[in-house]
């Protein structure tokens, strides 16, 4: 089946069978930054942006997806390097696996709320999960990047 | 120091959040073939009949492998050193099964559609076999989890198979019983702590190819990619010159990598059909068919006079292997080893136990192997004298607890799997990390509790730990150190970065010792063609044994300096002066720059490549020590908790980057938390995994952590890299025995089983 939709603002046609998930076709497609964590939409590793909100790529067919906009860590990149600087001092990198997804939820958290409490911050981010670093280090970089003017 | 002891952002972690390809799976060839495992419904059963005609003839199926089909080699997947203080009772294939989740079969397809197919045309005929599924009954059962003939130990571990003992160990320092006798108070209490699993966020993943000298090279999620090749090399019976193993970045191991999960099958895929192939486990795979940690039957006796001096402590562990005798004798005797030297003014000690197999998941190594689970039992008991003694914990502890200079007899009787090494403790900063912690937690204000109204109750708790830095003759490290035109560096080490950083604080010594910054240090790790030889990253080696490694190569390469400097200058290398960038001698006027010299060295005159190679291995294992105090509130009525604070101060020497030693700490005291509070890998009555995703199997969220304080003691371990000790595991030790004695003081009952959960909790109020 054809789809056309938005992939970090350019325009594609993939050609996918039916129960193919929006991850396998980015994956399938040398888009490396959207991980398998798991395959039970519970770990937030493939996190993308569908116009805009973060959804666990797993977890969408992407039939479904026809004229959707997709971006994931490599269609915004700018912020994510703004992020990343803010992680890379706060010493919040450690595997990495769940950052690029963790990257976008926070990306959304700043469009989509503005002045967030702590409290709010860490319920946007529960679909995230790290085992690595105990997340504290992770909220201070947040917090730095969300002072940030837009 | 100018790099050491700096902050410096993770060398890597820019590009991995930018999405730049850096996992195994990422470098997978597009066209592999995809291996998919059938595995075993029944906890222990034999194979009476397989048939996988059907699946054979499935289009797309490149190849199908059962136990007829592939080399009968016993081996351990535990990749530990060798020989293994594991037993080689493992086959790739097997015509028994032993949990639920064990390889019955694999197949290789074009794509994954055909090969869940194909598993599903494979026909197994079981005999079911009555399983053995709780550990205190698997000695001497009448099922016989291993009767296999041809499986062995490497050396004498205790292996009796027959009985279902994988290893068992004895130790005793004076007269236990005896010293018992003559104390005054005594604490005996029995304490079980469960399976809890690794949760890593990369699945154990693999990928394999033929190069055009038609050698295999692969791609593993390892921890060990040395071992790896080896254990290859002997299960497949392929030579180990033809095996190449490449670790790229890996999604988190905690010990759950430091073994081999899908690389026969995939290596013999590739083999068999001259295709590239690969396997990612399923989160379920994950959980059901890599590793857990042991879970153990801890039974404490600890005795002491009047005024809290200890005399006598008694440990006799029973451990669940699980299936398969991994790691099974090492992590028993860490239980002990790296729990009791603490206390090390007492008396007499005994340390005790088998080790057994039953039919579960195996289990492995993991993050604190060991510690973790005689912490809690030992802290917890320390606690109870206390408590008994009417003495404040904290002072029976800082009157009894092992102090800088000084030593434990432990340290020389128990080893890996063998004997161990004296040593004295050259840097213990514990009773500083107690002061500390006592000081930021507020333990004078809030011990035991205060009621704050509404059915809620704070209190704290708290507990010491300690850990290794390696292992003493076993471990080793190697790097290299090239020159490059432009006067930049590589340095290569075996060493195996899996998100502890130890790419970025290796760079940071190699940078403090050749007086340069980190982007001139370009490091790569680690690659079994490539790289000089390391174990791999496990029992707290990388900082201190890697790190050694590469200081000695750093400074061997500012010799070569030396040397080229003076030749180009034509005056002695002995009066050669470096100050990272330039070389001047008292006996020229001139200088030269680092960049000229090294331009000079490949383009313009006496023209050689400067290489140098530095390894290490220890003749002791520092311990970094901490100590954890945890803050909660919890409710009367529910036994609800909420975890306000966890104070960890903690020296592990120098710490190379404070931010990444730090983020080891954290980490490490987060996942301790979930083995202390909630997590648990759960059977059914069959033996079947019930928590086999993270919705059954919960780890700690964004939501569970309010606050860690963590600081470092200052403390310089003369035998470390510019004064560092590891600090790796130390973090997870102390959550488990912290908690568990701030419910008690919180509520006056003791905790003796892992997790404490609210509902245990509950019940023992109950009781009270
Ligand atoms: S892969 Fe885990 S939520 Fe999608
Ligand atoms: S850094 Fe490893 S899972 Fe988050």
């Amino acid at each position: 089946m054809i789809v056309k939709l938005t992939l970090n603002h350019q325009e594609k046609r993939f050609d996918v069978d039916a129960s193919e998930t929006l991850l396998e076709t980015l994956r399938n497609h040398d888009v490396m930054s959207v991980k398998k964590g798991c395959d039970a939409s519970s770990c937030g590793t493939c996190t993308v942006l569908v116009d805009g909100k973060p959804m666990l790529s797993c977890s969408l067919l992407t039939v479904r997806l026809q004229n959707k906009h997709i971006i994931t860590v490599d269609g915004i990149h700018d912020e994510v390097e703004k992020i990343s600087t803010y992680f890379g001092l706060e010493g919040a990198d450690q595997c990495g696996f769940c950052n690029p997804g963790m990257a976008l939820s926070i990306y959304a958290l700043k469009q989509m709320l503005s002045n967030p409490s702590s409290e709010d911050i860490k319920t946007f981010l529960v679909g995230n999960l790290c085992r690595c670093s105990g997340y504290q280090a992770q909220f201070k970089a947040i917090k730095r990047y969300l002072g940030d003017p837009l | 120091m100018k790099v050491v002891k700096h902050e410096i952002p993770s060398i890597d972690g820019k590009g991995i959040m930018m999405g730049h390809k850096a996992y195994t799976d990422d470098f997978a060839e597009r066209n592999s073939l995809i291996v998919k495992v059938l595995r075993s419904p029944h906890a222990f059963a034999k194979i009476k009949k397989i048939n996988a005609d059907h699946a054979r003839k499935l289009p797309g199926v490149a190849l199908v492998l059962t136990h007829h089909d592939v080399p009968r080699k016993p081996f351990t997947r535990a990749g530990q050193g060798y020989p293994e203080p594991s037993p080689h009772d493992k086959f790739v294939l097997d015509e028994y099964v032993r949990y639920v989740g064990d390889e019955v079969a694999a197949v290789a397809a074009v794509d994954e559609k055909t090969a869940d197919e194909a598993l599903k045309l494979i026909e197994v005929e079981y005999k079911v076999l009555e399983p053995v599924l709780d550990f205190e009954k698997a000695l001497n059962h009448e099922s016989v989890i291993h009767p296999e003939e041809d499986i062995h130990e490497m050396f004498p571990i205790g292996f009796k198979p027959k009985i279902n003992q994988a290893a068992a160990y004895h130790m005793e320092v004076k007269n236990v019983e005896e010293s018992l006798k003559t104390c005054e108070v005594v604490i005996e209490e029995t304490f079980y702590t469960q399976a809890q699993a690794h949760a890593m966020m990369e699945p154990h993943t693999v990928n394999a190819r033929l190069d055009v000298q038609n050698r295999l090279i692969i791609y593993s999620s390892t921890q060990t990619p040395f071992h790896v090749r080896r254990i290859i090399s002997q299960a497949l019976d392929v030579p180990m010159s033809r095996i190449r193993v490449i670790k790229p970045r890996v999604g988190g191991g905690f010990g759950g990598k430091q073994a081999l999960h899908g690389e026969m099958l995939v290596s013999l895929v590739t083999l068999r059909t001259h295709k590239p192939a690969k396997l990612v486990y399923t989160r379920k795979e994950v959980f059901e068919s890599s590793y857990t940690r042991h879970p153990m039957r801890i039974k404490v006796k600890i005795g002491a006079d009047k005024t809290g001096k200890l005399r006598a402590i008694d440990c006799h562990i029973l451990s669940d292997t699980g299936a398969y005798g991994e790691h099974a004798l090492t992590v028993f005797m860490v239980a002990g080893s790296k729990v009791l030297p603490m206390y090390n003014k007492v008396d007499a000690v005994r340390f005790h136990g088998e080790v057994v197999y039953t039919n579960k998941t195996s289990a492995g190594a993991y993050r604190g192997y060991g510690a973790i689970q005689g912490n809690f039992a030992v802290e917890s008991a320390i606690d109870m004298l206390a408590h008994k003694l009417n003495i404040d914990p904290i002072e029976l502890r800082k009157m009894n607890m092992i102090a800088e200079n000084e030593t434990s007899p432990i340290f020389a009787i128990m080893g890996e799997g063998t004997e161990g090494t004296a040593m004295n403790m050259d840097t213990c900063k514990l009773d500083y990390c107690v002061e500390r912690g006592k000081a930021l937690i507020g333990w004078h204000e809030k011990y035991p509790r205060q009621d704050v109204g509404n059915h809620k109750i704070r209190s704290v708790g708290m507990a010491i730990a300690m850990q290794g830095s390696g292992i003493p003759y076993i471990d080793m490290g190697a790097a290299t150190i090239k020159l490059n035109d432009d006067g930049f560096y590589n340095l290569t080490v075996g060493a195996t970065d899996i998100g502890q950083g130890s790419d970025t604080i290796l760079a940071q010594i190699a940078a403090e010792a050749l007086m340069t910054t980190v982007d001139k240090v370009i490091v790569y790790s680690s690659d079994t063609d490539l790289t000089p030889f390391d174990t791999g990253a496990y029992a707290s080696s990388t900082t201190y044994i890697s790190g050694n490694a590469v200081y000695k190569a750093a400074l061997k390469m500012i010799e070569l300096l030396k040397k080229a400097a003076a030749k180009a200058l034509k005056v002695d290398a002995e009066t050669i002066q470096f100050d990272g960038k330039a070389f001047s001698s008292e006996a020229s006027e001139s200088t030269i720059s680092l960049i000229d010299l090294s331009n000079r060295l490949y383009y313009n005159e006496d023209q050689e490549q400067l290489t140098a190679t530095g390894s290490y291995f220890g003749t002791k294992s520092p311990p970094p020590f901490m100590a954890g105090f945890i803050e909660i509130e919890i409710d009367k009525e529910t036994a609800e908790i909420e975890i306000l604070n966890y104070v960890s101060v903690v020296d592990c020497g120098t710490p190379i980057n404070p931010k990444l030693a730090q983020g080891q700490v954290e980490g490490g005291i987060v996942q301790g938390l979930g083995m202390a509070h909630f997590e648990e890998v759960k059977y059914s009555k069959k033996g079947q995994l019930i928590s086999n995703d993270w919705l059954t199997y919960k780890i700690p969220t964004s939501l569970d952590i309010k606050k860690l304080t963590t600081e470092f003691a200052e403390s310089y371990e003369e035998s470390g890299p510019y004064g560092a000790k590891s600090v790796g595991e130390i973090g997870i030790d102390t959550p488990p025995a912290a908690l568990g004695n701030a419910i008690f003081n919180a509520l006056g009952v003791r905790m003796t089983e892992l997790p404490m959960t609210p509902e245990k909790i509950f019940q023992k109020l109950q009781k009270k």
